[in-house]
């Protein structure tokens, strides 16, 4: 197993953090944008706005 | 559940709702298995660890072109068929491979300086990778744009198809052009040249890297969907406002 980075360490592990933090971003992004929108259709529902269906908007199983 | 049944969003919904666990424990699982095995490669002759880098950045350079390729079968869905989730599926895939794709650049850089002596040339690939990003830039700015998500959805249908075209041209740059960047060496006639202690890591993190997007990509579409449900509860509930409003001042 290779346990030494070398001479250009930094390089590498730049490269992988930067990966890292950018798919966390992405999944936290998509995590609050459903928490955000789930909210929004339960405030709206709350308010006596339903779907033309009758089904609850946040319903989604 | 058949195809066609996915057409309809509530049940697409329903069926997002049983897979995205199983989806998420699959990725997490394949990473983990992807970041061991490239922690176990060896060091290449002459690049030494920074081969490493490649282990991440192929995969994303292939999922920026992939995931545009997506988007155009979405953009035929929705000027063809008129498919009610093909803008959905665009919409939703776009800032995924927009980040792919920066990640491609980014990590790309990363490993030119130590390997080229440059962190950036403006030769054939990086210059065309570069325009993809800014191409999904461009859509993502062109869909909040226009308030009407049906209006928006056949011109970044149309501006999807036209970017289409530098997916060949990034693809075969290396091949038509003199440039700094390596030619293919995994999805090539005659094989892959890479040997198997670099290979098999590879292609480890390439296919957990694509059902990280599968899975993104569907919560980013249910995500889609409820936003579109919010827009059309918020209307309906405008126009209650104005008709109540009407009838009192009647």
């Amino acid at each position: 197993m290779t346990t030494s980075l070398g001479p250009y360490a930094s390089f590498i592990t730049t490269s992988y953090a930067l990966v890292a933090i950018v798919v966390l971003l992405l999944i936290v992004w998509i995590a609050v944008d459903y928490r955000t929108q789930k909210a929004r259709l339960r405030d709206l529902e709350a308010s006596g706005i339903t779907r033309r269906s009758g089904r609850g908007a946040t319903d989604i199983r | 559940m058949t195809l066609i049944d996915l057409a309809n969003p509530t049940r697409f919904l329903s069926l997002t709702a049983r897979v995205l666990p199983w989806l998420t424990a699959a990725t997490a699982i394949l990473l983990a298995a992807g970041l061991y095995l490239s922690a176990l490669a060896p060091d290449d002759y002459q690049q030494g660890a920074t081969v490493k880098i490649m282990f991440i950045h192929v995969p994303n350079a292939w999922l920026s072109m992939f995931v545009w390729g997506v988007m155009s079968i979405a953009a035929l869905g929705t000027l063809v068929w008129r498919h009610p989730l093909a803008d959905v599926a665009a919409k939703s895939a776009a800032p995924i491979g927009a980040a792919f794709t920066f990640l491609a650049l980014v990590t790309g850089s990363l490993w030119g300086r130590p390997m080229w002596g440059t962190y950036w040339e403006w030769d054939a690939r990086l210059t065309s990778v570069l325009i993809l990003f800014l191409m999904y830039l461009g859509l993502i700015a062109l869909w909040r744009a226009v308030d009407d998500p049906s209006r928006a959805a056949r011109a970044a249908a149309v501006l999807t198809l036209v970017g289409a075209i530098n997916l060949p041209i990034i693809k075969f740059s290396v091949d038509w052009w003199n440039t700094l960047h390596q030619g293919a060496s995994v999805i090539r006639m005659g094989g892959p040249t890479l040997d198997r202690s670099f290979l098999i890591p590879l292609l480890v993190m390439a296919v957990a890297f694509s059902l990280l997007f599968v899975t993104l990509h569907l919560a980013a579409m249910r995500n889609e969907i409820l936003r579109r449900r919010v827009r059309s509860l918020q209307m309906m509930q405008a126009s209650r406002v104005t008709l109540s409003n009407e009838v009192g001042a009647a």
